[in-house]
């Protein structure tokens, strides 16, 4: 059996640009071929430690708000080190993905290699449609998550 | 900090490892108290409001997005409230059932908040992950009871944030005994890891603080039940009241410096709800294996410090273990999975025990089934004068501590309630200045 590869897709689809993580994940799920697990998750980013258990890599993608250009794409080797501070929680009582991955580096359960992807978005309104830029960029970039995971 | 006329202020301008947005203030001259207030700068969210013109069945779902953390908690209280209005009740198999669900919330809540939010404050870190490099077996327990009890939730709501499988009556559809009996090994591993934990909490360092609360919580009509989804509103000052008696036992009162209302006994005042409240009026009803642990935690004659209160969560943990277990063992599958009922006019109240204290609904429908009126009393803002009152002790003991440690503390203090700001803010920034 090879080793398992897992495409995450964080976000949720109720709120406009914050959909583009699955977005992402599902255009992976129609263009893999087939070697990668694609996993949508729309609850706390703590249960990525489970979504990415037993995996040798990993790629999350999620939006993000860093003040760069919208739909603008940052690639971050997460395994390397702390995700900076714009993947940090929004909520001070649930974990961010940043907190998730810092988790699971101190209890050994960070896959050998993680890639974070992040999309920056805009419009975060409750019930809101993704942005143009968002809608442009999910084709490219889950070709490029999939490119990670040797599936592209 | 001081300032030139000896004013010595420590502010924290966003309290971490809370629900929510605030702000705490204390102002201190030489060794005197001068203020300790809680500022809740959370935006007020309307939700009475926007009840009001939608269907009774529509405030369970509603409700529910007040908080990601204790939803089943909004949809019980909610769904209570409706069931009162109509005149229906929920007993036998599906009460039990709800209780279940709600065992789940319990333990994802309390999990959550005692080995990652809390704990850190015990040992001296900076947070649940920093401290997991040192104590990764207490983190991967946590994970581990946080997990099954989002995964009990799922199995019977449909998901674990949010579930959508609750409903006015009951549920939608009720889960097969055999997808619950094989959650029973999990859940056995977690029972047994819950108790370790009560152990292990038992011989953490606690600040010194005793308070004279009023406690206030349910209790069960049943007695060998803890208080955990109905019962009558008590209190260790001698309220022994149904739910529909809340508003002429508590009132809401306006404060200036926060959008969160705050609750007190009326001609009385402040109360505390949460699980303090629920263990000192209720231990005696507590199952033998929980009851035995808080014994030999040293909390066996009660508890009336706040700082224990990670105690009491650990205790509540292995009960709400052992109680979803002994569900799981009586469960028969309901005839039908919900009550049936048609609509009517009136006015109804569901009370329950959210993981952090009670949470209260009341409801007025028409008759065509139309919300007239909504009215929701959250946990955090009942608890948030005894909030402030902690600290004002607790800082009038603590005086001379250097501003950073009074700082460290105060949050200490305030997450001992485990608040959920965003659930009461029709809920932080700690500031302490002294004179």
């Amino acid at each position: 059996m090879s080793p398992r590869r897992v495409l995450i897709g964080l976000g949720n689809d109720l709120r406009g640009d914050d959909a583009a993580g699955l977005l992402v994940a599902r255009a992976a799920r129609e263009a893999s071929r087939g070697g990668v697990d694609v996993v949508e998750a729309g609850g706390e980013p703590i249960d990525l430690l489970d979504a990415w258990e037993n995996a040798e890599a990993a790629v999350v993608v999620d939006a993000v708000v860093s003040g760069a250009a919208p739909g603008a794409i940052q690639r971050i080797d997460a395994a390397a080190g702390p995700l900076p501070a714009p993947f940090a929680a929004p909520s001070t009582h649930a974990l961010g993905l940043a907190e998730a991955v810092e988790l699971a580096r101190a209890l050994g359960r960070l896959p050998d290699r993680l890639i974070v992807f992040g999309i920056e978005g805009t419009d975060f309104a409750t019930g809101g449609e993704p942005s143009a830029a968002i809608r442009s960029a999910v084709a490219s970039l889950a070709a490029a998550a999939l490119a990670e995971l040797d599936d592209g | 900090m001081s300032d030139g006329n000896g004013v010595r202020r420590i502010e924290t301008s966003a309290l971490a490892r809370v629900e929510g947005e605030g702000a705490m203030h204390v102002r201190i001259r030489g060794d005197e108290v001068l203020a300790v207030e809680l500022r809740i700068y959370e935006p007020p969210r309307f939700f009475e409001a926007l009840l009001r013109g939608r269907a009774l069945e529509e405030a369970p779902d509603i409700t529910a997005r007040i908080c990601g953390i204790c939803p089943i908690a909004y949809q019980t209280s909610a769904c209570q409230a409706m069931e009162d209005a109509l005149g229906i009740e929920v007993a036998g198999p599906l009460r039990d059932l709800r209780r279940l669900i709600y065992c789940g919330e319990w333990i994802e809540s309390h999990a959550l908040h005692l080995y990652m939010l809390h704990a850190p404050d015990f040992l001296g870190y900076e947070s649940g992950f920093a401290m997991a490099a040192d104590h990764r077996e207490i983190v991967e327990r946590g994970l581990r009871a946080k997990k099954a009890g989002n995964r009990l939730i799922e199995v019977i709501g449909g998901r674990a944030v949010h579930p959508v499988n609750v409903r006015v009556g009951g549920f939608y559809k009720t889960p097969e005994p055999r997808d619950l009996e094989a959650l029973r090994p999990e859940l056995e591993r977690c029972r047994d890891e819950a108790l370790e934990t009560v152990r292990w909490c038992a011989g953490l360092d606690f600040p010194e603080l005793e308070r004279d609360y009023e406690l206030v919580c349910l209790r069960s009509g049943s007695d060998d039940e803890y208080p955990i989804d109905d019962g009558r509103i008590v209190s260790s000052r001698g309220i022994d009241v149904a739910p529909a008696q809340f508003d002429a036992t508590f009132e809401e009162r306006h404060v200036e410096h926060s959008t969160a209302l705050h609750a007190r006994v009326r001609e009385r005042g402040s109360y505390l709800t949460g699980p303090l409240a629920r263990f000192g009026l209720n231990r005696e009803r507590l199952s033998p294996i929980a009851a035995t642990a808080a014994r030999e935690a040293g909390i066996g004659d009660g508890c009336s410090n706040p700082f224990r209160s990670i105690v009491v969560r650990a205790v509540e943990i292995l009960y709400a273990f052992d109680e979803a277990l002994r569900l799981i063992a009586g469960y028969e599958r309901p005839d039908r999975p919900s009550v049936a009922y048609e609509p009517r006019a009136g006015t109804g109240h569901g009370v329950s025990e959210a993981p952090r204290g009670m949470l209260y609904h009341r409801y007025e429908i028409d008759d065509a089934g139309e919300i007239i009126s909504a009215w929701i009393v959250p946990p955090t803002s009942q608890n948030q004068r005894s909030i402030e009152e902690d600290l004002i002790e607790f800082v009038a003991a603590n005086v001379r501590l250097p501003d950073d440690e009074l700082q460290r503390r105060c949050e200490q203090t305030i997450r001992n309630y485990d608040p959920c700001i965003s659930c009461s803010t029709h809920f932080l920034k700690l500031e302490v200045e002294r004179d």
